[in-house]
């Protein structure tokens, strides 16, 4: 018979407090950022009347949508009843909620007046979608809280599944939210397509469970606690499956441009002649950021290895980035189409590729939320049982047998 | 004739007085006239009205931006020397079509549509549509999110990246806000016309057309009526407030 999974709080040793301080370095130079561009405006970015959203809102989406796609592997248990994905689901809530905190608050600080935080609480307009991802958003942290708490309650933990279940469709319709604030944008050639919805949320099924793998890994490493292949090879390769997705998706996506006119010029911009939006596509998101990480994850000889899983998480993380950049900026850059058939000037800057270069603070800013929510796991798991004491093969793979083990 | 030459004139005094004082009297009631037909500020706007502009491109010339200054002067829009961040209500955009090569000029301003996407997107509901159909974007509610520029198909607003301090009673602006033109909401609800119009009336231009498009009678559902006119991006169906002749 299996041993009963145990779950403890980390150690609260000088190593914790060392790696929590230098966490806490980058959330005060975030916080530190998000003051200066609020005390000077945003002058001092590179956001223009042009390019209106900018690094602070690429990583915010990636934060909020890989968000979503953390809580995926508590859903696999819960939800779809696969037993070895058990002990990693209180771990998956709570790195989840964090990614989300750490996603709303740089979208938050990069608001023109933050200081009004309480307006948007307090007067909806119910047809704007980023009304509706205020519930999605201060939802989810309650629904998943919730489900943490019956994970986490032996008296609760019947109501794990059912908790589970509405954790997961929420999830869902939070992320669809997501993908619509830019699907439902008629303006711009980039946007409007409803594929922006399902795409944002494979692509978070695939961002969500890379930052999952490294913060397991990490975890695991640092507390000194042993994690066996089995379920780590799990990971991975489900990894794959998602990585492949996304690329079908943006595959999709581009193919039905490519066959309206009216897109040829968006496309062209992104596939071909975008300068940093092409390298970026075709360099970072295709290659480095997908082809490179799939061909990693199952090729046997790199496949097996721990480093090269670890860089390949770090890999699709950079590709998506890449990809919210190629999304949000790249979306902006290209001008509007207001006069088919017209060339296009004016003091306004119409008609012409809009040019923007990443600024510094917004970029800490950026980063400044990274680091929150890496703060809020870090500090989740040292007051509360998130981590199993041992996630060996022994213990969480219903195919490990002794003889293998001995083999 | 001397009868003529002794003619009392005290008549003639009595009835250019009396006809200066009447004048004096009906003049201010004639020239109010136009401001007694302005909504009475204790009064809602109602959608009876529904403001709108013409612009005669053909009339637009080349290289003139007085509607631009007039809009400007009227708003306080100065610069910071930082084109990409400053803001701009209205500006003239010149087209040259790829196949023919044939030029022209228009100014493009907010184009008050009938259904705002920009009002749409606002979380907030700060970006909002008055019932005479001018979209206006109330600045204590507006948090900055910058959503409203996303979804605007025509690059209208404008956001402010840096500290006001030189603004002007009838054009409140500030840090963090997005902004655009307000029809000169201010000058209509006293019965004016925007100062964009009204410079480029002044100048004698005439490209701009201001006006009730509700009321068969005015000149701007006059000259609509008579002459073909477009409304930019009109494949969005956002029956706008701003239409074009001659593009």
């Amino acid at each position: 018979m299996k041993q009963q999974i145990q779950f403890t709080e980390i150690d609260g040793g000088p190593r914790f407090y060392s790696l929590l301080g230098f966490i806490g370095l980058f959330v005060l130079a975030g916080l530190a950022a998000a003051f200066y561009m609020e005390h000077n405006g945003h002058y001092v970015t590179g956001m223009t009347n042009q390019i209106v959203w900018g690094t602070p809102h690429v990583f915010a989406v990636f934060l909020i949508v890989a968000a979503s796609g953390a809580l995926n592997v508590a859903s696999i248990s819960s939800v779809f009843g696969k037993v070895p994905y058990k002990p990693l689901a209180r771990l998956s809530g709570l790195l989840a909620i964090a990614l989300l905190v750490g996603g709303l608050m740089v979208l938050v600080l990069d608001l023109g007046r933050p200081d009004r935080l309480i307006v948007a609480m307090t007067k909806y307009n119910f047809k704007s979608i980023f009304a509706w991802n205020i519930f999605l958003y201060t939802g989810f942290m309650v629904i998943v809280g919730v489900y943490l708490w019956m994970m986490m309650e032996r008296r609760m933990n019947r109501f794990t599944r059912m908790s589970g279940l509405f954790a997961f469709i929420w999830r869902l319709i939070l992320t669809t939210g997501t993908g619509s604030i830019f699907g439902f944008l008629v303006a711009r050639q980039a946007y409007d397509s409803a594929l922006m919805a399902p795409m944002f949320v494979i692509m978070s099924f695939s961002f969500g469970l890379a930052i999952f793998i490294l913060v397991l890994m990490a975890a695991y490493k640092w507390s000194d606690r042993p994690l066996g292949d089995a379920i780590l090879y799990r990971l991975k390769n489900l990894l794959g499956v998602f990585i492949a997705s996304v690329l079908y998706f943006v595959m999709v996506y581009h193919l039905t441009n490519l066959y309206i006119t009216e897109n040829h010029g968006i496309e062209r911009f992104i596939l071909l002649d975008g300068g940093i939006y092409t390298q970026l596509f075709w360099i970072v998101q295709v290659l480095i950021g997908s082809l490179l990480p799939l061909a990693l994850l199952y090729l046997p000889s790199t496949g097996k290895s721990r480093g090269w899983i670890g860089i390949s998480c770090a890999l699709v993380i950079l590709g998506g980035l890449a990809q919210m950049y190629i999304i949000i900026i790249g979306g902006q850059a290209y001008p509007l189409e207001m006069f088919p058939g017209k060339e296009v000037s004016s003091s306004f800057f119409d008609g012409i590729v809009n040019s923007y270069s990443p600024s510094l603070p917004e970029v800490v800013l950026g980063i400044g939320g990274v680091a929150i929510a890496l703060a809020a796991v870090v500090v989740g798991i040292r007051v509360l049982r998130f981590l199993p004491v041992s996630l060996a093969d022994e213990l969480v793979d219903p195919h490990y047998s002794t003889d293998k083990a001995i083999a | 004739m001397t009868d003529n030459a002794q003619t009392d004139t005290s008549r003639r005094r009595f009835l250019g007085g009396a006809a200066t004082a009447a004048a004096g009297l009906i003049a201010p009631g004639v020239l109010l006239h136009e401001v007694a037909q302005a909504r009475p500020a204790d009064q809602p706007v109602t959608s009876a009205v529904r403001w709108g502009m013409l612009v005669d491109t053909s009339k637009c010339a080349n290289g003139c931006t007085d509607c631009v200054d007039a809009c400007a002067e009227e708003h306080g829009l100065t610069g910071h020397g930082r084109p990409e961040t400053d803001a701009q209500w209205i500006r003239k955009v010149n087209l040259r079509d790829k196949q023919t090569g044939y030029t022209q000029t228009l100014p493009l301003l907010c184009q008050h549509c009938e259904h705002p996407p920009c009002v749409d997107v606002c979380p907030t509901g700060a970006s909002f549509k008055r019932a005479d159909g001018i979209v206006l974007v109330d600045k204590h509610i507006c948090i900055g999110c910058r959503y409203c520029m996303m979804a605007c198909p025509y690059k209208a607003r404008s956001f402010i990246h840096e500290t006001l301090d030189d603004q002007l009673p009838d054009a409140p602006r500030g840090k963090g806000t997005v902004e655009s033109c307000t029809f000169c909401v201010h000058r209509v609800d006293e019965g004016e016309q925007p100062a964009c119009v009204e410079a480029c009336t002044g100048e004698n231009h005439n490209a701009l057309v201001f006006g009730d498009m509700n009321d068969p009678a005015s000149e701007i559902s006059r000259q609509l009526k008579q002459y073909n006119s477009r409304q930019i991006r009109a494949d969005l169906e956002l029956n706008t407030g701003v239409r074009y002749r001659g593009i």
